[in-house]
């Protein structure tokens, strides 16, 4: 460090400052590692040990077992969550990326008042009945697309994306017209190819709401066959059974409600677990470019 | 086709001779079409949809009340003002979202200047990836952690009051604990998260700067709060602005799947209590006014954060 050692007084710092992140790191960990533990607490321990039990005694899965093999509401439930996860996010980058790159477009007659258009959309907006009005008027409550329509452009994420685009050099484009490329294939063959790690990004921010999305489907689907994992983990949470009670019978010892709601807590939120550290670093940068004024 | 293309392009003056330029971009306006049809239809409408809270329409009519609804003028947005809920969800809102702010706000700076102190990069990364993770999670599951934790049977935090004898609380329950866990918890949601922008301007400042100072004797206090601090200063004052402008959206999700009648007095905010008189009590009318009357407040607050923003900056968010 420049030569100069750090003194008592820093090292005393750093340890401390140290010790004080491990402990905060703990705060967030906790909340899961005691959902994960509870959620292996079988009946009869939770009966003879009572309260809150840190490590249970033995991991008894009869939990996952209730939720995932006796009944289909949760592979189901999903299925509605892959359903709109995958064919939402997929369409919102479509619809998305259309209208940011014409939107991007300098010499666009009327461009200005478009994207005043959307603006508007950003600061006023008619609430939640005029919503729901709207839903069922188009017949879209109760059919999966109900998961997807509603939130097809994020006026945010199109903005940041236009700006992407807005950002090429307009070299590229030019040498291609003077090559005779038309527009659709400058669209096609240099456009979409530079901008694959913008659209990830923009696709992990939509990807992430179609997982974690509930209001919407708890208000516009009653079809227990098309809920996705969020409200039927909710309708769990809150009641403490599955509604598969007809299977709920076979078990012979059925787990206690806390155990339940903590293994259907560990299904719906594991995959994010799994898979959030690796794609840590693109939501980084999407924060980081959505931050930047275009 | 071209017909379509040109009503989309707002008529000016000068229309006639900007026909050949829409023309030529044709292909644009295609592409665009199909988004602007999805705001139109999906904003622009409910925008329009409004309406409906100067009429008296019944659920049961659906959209045709919007048509032949009778016209009551003010009458929803009077009564909404009279009645004990205005004062109750008014202050709630604005209370749950100033305590939110209050306390959240300045842990993603303090988190944020001592993450930038660690020297260790693979315990720093260690930190951060941690500290994110709860912004991933949804409001479902943070809404059940939270009521795992309390739980009077088997939360954690009721097994250690008992542990030193104490009596187990219902926290969720209790009007003078609802609040605090709200902020608690928005601040274990937030705080990791809110460090991004921070730490990246951090990461911008000079470093020259801070052997400067340590040439001059100062230590890592004074370098944080001589160097750091007034180095991030211009992230803090626009996070500080646009922040302004979230004030009326106090965690509306979090607060329905936690909230129960017994904490209303202190929980009840300005969405919880429109999506109860419109959705549990089907007063479409009455609930739309009072949706429109936060969702007015709230642009209010928008544009007045962005006018500030421009002001102090030069450049808003827009």
């Amino acid at each position: 460090m420049g030569g100069i050692k750090p003194t008592r007084s820093e090292r005393i710092f750093d340890a401390a400052n140290i010790v004080f992140l491990i402990f905060l790191s703990l705060m967030f960990v906790i909340p899961f590692l005691a959902v994960l533990s509870t959620s292996f607490i079988s009946a009869e321990e939770s009966m003879r040990r009572g309260a809150f039990v840190l490590i249970p005694e033995r991991l008894d899965f009869t939990a996952y077992d209730v939720l995932l093999n006796r009944g289909k509401i949760i592979l189901n439930a999903y299925q509605v969550t892959l359903f709109r996860v995958i064919v939402g996010t997929f369409l919102n980058l479509l619809f998305t990326s259309m209208l940011a790159y014409g939107l991007a477009r300098r010499s666009l007659p009327g461009r200005n008042g478009l994207v005043l258009f959307i603006f508007l959309t950003m600061i006023f907006q008619g609430g939640l009945i005029p919503n729901y009005m709207l839903m069922d008027t188009l017949g879209l409550k109760d059919t999966l697309w109900v998961l997807i329509f509603p939130s097809l452009v994020s006026a945010w994420n199109l903005f940041i994306l236009r700006n992407f685009f807005m950002g090429l050099p307009e070299e590229l484009e030019e040498s291609a017209v003077i090559d005779g490329a038309t527009p659709q294939l400058i669209l096609f063959k240099i456009v979409i190819p530079l901008s694959m790690p913008a659209m990830a990004t923009i696709g992990l921010f939509y990807a992430v709401h179609h997982w974690n999305d509930w209001f919407g489907a708890s208000i516009y689907i009653n079809d227990i066959n098309k809920m996705p994992i969020q409200v039927i983990m909710r309708n769990i949470l809150l009641t403490g059974i599955t509604q598969n009670e007809a299977q709920l019978e076979y078990v012979r010892n059925p787990p206690p409600a806390a155990t339940l709601k903590s293994a259907v807590i560990i299904i719906s939120t594991l995959p994010i677990l799994f898979v959030y550290p690796f794609l840590q670093k693109y939501f980084v940068k999407g924060v980081m470019v959505g931050s930047i004024k275009g | 086709m071209e017909l379509k293309a040109a009503t989309v392009s707002p008529p000016e003056s000068k229309k006639k001779s900007r026909w050949p330029a829409v023309k030529k971009h044709r292909f644009y306006y295609y592409l665009i079409l199909p988004g602007l049809l999805y705001f139109l239809i999906f904003d622009y409408v409910p925008m329009f949809g409004v309406i409906i809270s100067f009429k008296d329409i019944s659920p049961f009519e659906g959209v045709r009340g919007i048509l032949t609804g009778e016209w009551v003028g003010f009458d929803h947005f009077v009564r909404f003002f009279q009645s004990y809920y205005f004062w109750n969800v008014l202050r709630n809102t604005f209370l749950i979202s100033f305590y939110n702010l209050l306390f959240g706000f300045p842990a993603a700076i303090v988190l944020a200047l001592l993450m930038n102190e660690l020297k260790n990069g693979l315990f720093k990364r260690f930190v951060q990836t941690v500290s994110y993770l709860p912004h991933f999670i949804s409001t479902v599951v943070v809404a059940g952690l939270i009521m795992m934790m309390l739980s009077t049977d088997n939360g954690l935090l009721n097994a250690i009051i008992v542990f030193f004898g104490g009596e187990p609380i219902l926290f969720l329950g209790e009007p003078k604990y609802f609040r605090s866990i709200l902020v608690v918890s928005h601040v274990w949601q937030t705080v990791g998260w809110g460090t991004i922008l921070y730490l990246a301007a951090m990461a911008g400042i000079d470093p020259g700067l801070y052997e400067a100072a340590k040439i001059d004797g100062a230590n890592r206090l004074r370098q944080a709060w001589h160097i750091t601090l007034p180095g991030i200063s211009h992230v803090i004052v626009i996070m500080l602005i646009l922040s302004i402008g979230g004030l009326l959206n106090a965690g509306f999700e979090k607060v329905l799947l936690l909230y129960s009648p017994a904490v209303y007095e202190v929980a009840d905010i300005i969405d919880t209590y429109v999506y109860r008189e419109g959705l549990t009590s089907l007063n479409y009318s009455f609930a739309t006014a009072v949706g429109l009357f936060k969702n007015l407040l709230a642009m209010t607050l928008i544009l007045g954060a962005n006018y500030f923003a421009k002001r102090m900056n030069q450049t808003g968010i827009w």
